[in-house]
């Protein structure tokens, strides 16, 4: 079932290619809808967000991108005015996320990691009940709700319990919950989490045909390094409670591809401690990832990079099997920022425990 | 401007309220356990507290005649037995059966043979003859204060009927002229009839009906909000109303009127349960009694709110709700009177609504009361939910918008 919904889904869309995202293709203006300035969230002495500044233009796609524990969700539950900042500012559509919350809140959904319905309640039912809360008149959110279900293929289920969906069809439905106010900015809090790439497909698609169609300016937080590359226009990565890098996906990664920097995957036969000793001590190598058994990623920088890198192998007494010199992915860029790689704690998506890390362990923290 | 904000405050409330029921309607044994929850609460403490209406029936009891007679005449015991066994055989409140000695009675009470038993001491016979007292020995089982105290009653209650009986008799005996009757007046000059406020036989589920009804309603609401409201910060729905411009008190309004339609739906079964099943009558205006239970519902709002702020978790919740509700159950006198307490309790007691309320629904229900009885209960109530109320609203702001 889901899956003729994915293909029906893309063929339907095919006209944006998937794989590649073309920079021409943007459907922003040059107006903040959203600027942030100094925005600081802590949890006694422990700081979640550290005083960081951004703005994002209307009809942007815009991805925060970083570890558990960056600070990411934090910063979105400020901006969507669910935690209040300890210092610093941000208006949303010129209204203040603090003294004109309700405003804002006209203007926002959100999409947050965890599904928001309630599993007794019918697909239509928890549509109802949300968008009662919009004080939408009557007509309007019924024919609204049925353009929604239709618009996900939920029609079909809408007198289901939402506790008898699929994971897929629960994401979709947590998706058009967040629609039903038609707002101006869409935050999405790892929309594409633990879902199957079918779905993640889908719900990707469904991002992009939102912000194409309506203008929908979408805020998205994920550590999937394929979904940033894919959806967003511009991409901020988060480490360690700051923004440390802001900017296009390709122009981040022209920052670390440049003519200066080489990015080499090669597999050595007999790859050994000493050998990968030898690489990291040569002056241009700027990180080494031993990715398996055999192989081995290194990022150098300099023109005698090749050389150097192959001189340390060989004079080690390694045997290069085959090379292979690569483009730089978003992972790449996000080692060569902040020095370690996303995954090491993506795949333990337990916020509490990435806290302990920083000695501070707030149990307010969600 | 205003009245607009009401508008929608109330609007939202009924919506979240409305969903609330919907979603418990929806579960099936949620709703079974709704029903089943005052049922059992009703007969257990129904039937566990001994009612005037319950009478001790077959309860063994051995008989040890150890009468050693006066110059071998043992027609003073010989008499008592019979007479034991006369009246027993129209009670049928003992089961008698004969044993040797003291020490086979303790041993049977021991193996749970016998509840009690009785000795005839060797000089019986010897006294009743020579005009003095006889004694007669209950052994008791210490180890069922309640049964010890039936047999205790049981047993007093044989032995003055036969001691008025052998009176009667011997009045009778001094002189021709008086009746059966008139020797009774000799013997027993007085006689003691009871009676209450209202008519009829009181139970102990008349008295604990009105107080399992208010607790029930009232504790609802206490327990039931923050355990709903720290269950939609878990599963993340808050999230979902939060993001709505919605007034953050119509969150806590929806949530209250919610529990309190569980809350009364679950006061309306214990009142049919209890007049149809346990046969208490409700003497006073029904119109009162939901009245008073939604005063109670206000009174305990304010308390359920302020816990609901404090509690971080559902678990958190689920044990601040339990280390509240046991004192409560047991001090508000809902299920043994107050004045049966000592007096540093019943000064506890007088801190907790549902002491007031317990007593104002006992006194509606069981005694027909009126509102300027209940008066004194009201304003309390009143006072109480106005202050906690003043207290819950500031904190459960500021744990909304952290």
């Amino acid at each position: 079932m889901l899956k003729h919904i994915a293909t029906n889904y893309i063929s339907t869309y095919a006209g944006a290619k998937l794989e590649q995202k073309n920079e021409t293709e943007t459907y922003q203006s040059n107006e903040s809808i959203i600027s942030v300035k100094n925005l600081t969230k802590m949890f006694g002495d422990f700081v979640a967000v550290d005083s960081i500044s951004f703005d994002v233009k209307k009809g942007e796609i815009f991805g925060l991108l970083g570890p558990n524990g960056a600070g990411k969700s934090t910063t979105l539950r400020m901006l969507s005015t669910l935690a209040r900042p300890t210092k610093g500012t941000a208006t949303i559509g010129g209204f203040d996320i603090v003294k004109e919350d309700t405003e804002v809140r006209k203007l926002i959904g959100i999409v947050s990691e965890k599904m928001i319905m309630y599993n007794r309640l019918t697909a239509r039912e928890n549509l109802v009940f949300f968008g009662s809360l919009f004080n939408l008149p009557k007509d309007v959110l019924n024919k609204r709700i049925d353009e929604l279900l239709e618009l996900v293929q939920l029609t079909k289920w809408k007198n289901a319990q939402v506790g008898t969906f699929s994971t897929g069809m629960r994401q979709r439905m947590n998706v058009v919950r967040a629609l039903l106010n038609m707002p101006q900015v869409l935050f999405l809090d790892e929309p594409t989490l633990g879902l199957d790439p079918q779905s993640s497909v889908e719900i990707r698609e469904f991002i992009k045909k939102l912000n194409r169609e309506n203008g929908t300016t979408i805020i998205v937080t994920t550590h999937m390094m394929v979904d940033a590359d894919l959806l967003c226009d511009r991409i901020g990565i988060m480490d360690h409670a700051k923004i440390v890098a802001l900017d296009t996906s390709t122009n981040l990664k022209k920052t670390i591809s440049g003519a200066d920097t080489t990015i080499l995957k090669l597999e050595i036969g007999n790859l050994s401690p000493q050998i990968i000793e030898a690489i990291q001590d040569c002056n241009c190598v700027d990180s080494v990832t031993q990715e398996n058994t055999l192989h081995l990623k290194v990022i150098s920088h300099g023109q005698e990079a090749f050389d150097s890198v192959i001189d340390a192998i060989r004079t080690s007494g390694g045997k290069i099997n085959s090379m292979e010199n690569l483009q730089p992915t978003l992972e790449d860029v996000f080692l060569h920022i902040t020095g370690h790689q996303v995954r090491d704690s993506a795949d333990q998506k337990i916020p509490m425990e990435q806290h302990k890390h920083y000695g501070a362990a707030p149990s307010r923290i969600r | 401007m205003i009245a607009m904000g009401a508008k929608s405050l109330l609007s939202h409330s009924f919506r979240i309220a409305w969903k609330d029921l919907t979603e418990l309607f929806r579960n099936r044994l949620g709703l079974v356990l709704l029903i089943l929850m005052p049922l059992f609460m009703m007969a257990m403490i129904g039937f566990i507290y001994p009612s005037s209406n319950t009478t001790i029936s077959n309860m063994p009891v051995a008989v040890v005649n150890q009468d050693s007679g006066f110059n071998g005449l043992t027609q003073p015991s010989q008499f008592f037995i019979s007479t034991l066994q006369g009246i027993n055989s129209q009670t049928h409140m003992l089961k008698l059966s004969n044993a040797t000695s003291l020490d086979q009675i303790k041993s049977d009470i021991q193996n749970s043979k016998i509840d009690g038993g009785i000795i005839i001491p060797s000089n019986f016979s010897t006294c009743i003859i020579n005009g003095e007292q006889g004694t007669l020995i209950i052994v008791t089982d210490q180890s069922n204060p309640t049964v010890s105290a039936e047999l205790e009653g049981a047993l007093s209650g044989v032995f003055s009927e036969m001691g008025t009986a052998l009176a009667q008799h011997n009045v009778q005996g001094l002189s021709a002229a008086v009746t059966a009757n008139e020797s009774l007046a000799v013997v027993q000059p007085y006689i003691v009839k009871t009676e209450g406020v209202v008519p009829g036989n009181q139970s102990y589920f008349n008295f604990i009906a009105p107080g399992i009804m208010a607790m029930t309603v009232m504790m609802s609401v206490m327990t039931g909000l923050p355990v709903a409201i720290s269950q939609e910060k878990e599963v993340g729905t808050m999230d979902g109303m939060m993001v709505a411009p919605i007034n953050r008190l119509s969150i806590i309004l929806g949530k209250a009127l919610g529990q309190t339609a569980r809350g009364l739906i679950q006061g309306v079964i214990i009142m049919a349960l209890a007049i149809g099943l346990f046969g208490v009558a409700v003497h006073g205006s029904i119109l009162l009694v939901f009245g008073l239970l939604l005063l109670g519902v206000f009174s305990f709002v304010g308390l359920g709110i302020v816990l609901t702020s404090l509690a971080k978790d559902q678990e958190t919740a689920q044990m601040m709700m339990m280390t509240l509700m046991f004192p409560m159950m047991f001090l508000s006198g809902v299920m043994f009177p107050l004045q049966q307490m000592p007096w540093y309790m019943q000064d506890i007691a007088k801190f907790l609504p549902l002491t007031y309320a317990a007593d104002a629904m006992r006194k509606v229900m069981v005694l027909g009361a009126g509102v300027p009885a209940i008066s004194n209960d009201l304003i309390i109530m009143i006072v109480f939910g106005v202050v906690m109320i003043a207290i819950a609203v500031p904190l459960f702001r500021r744990m909304m918008t952290r």
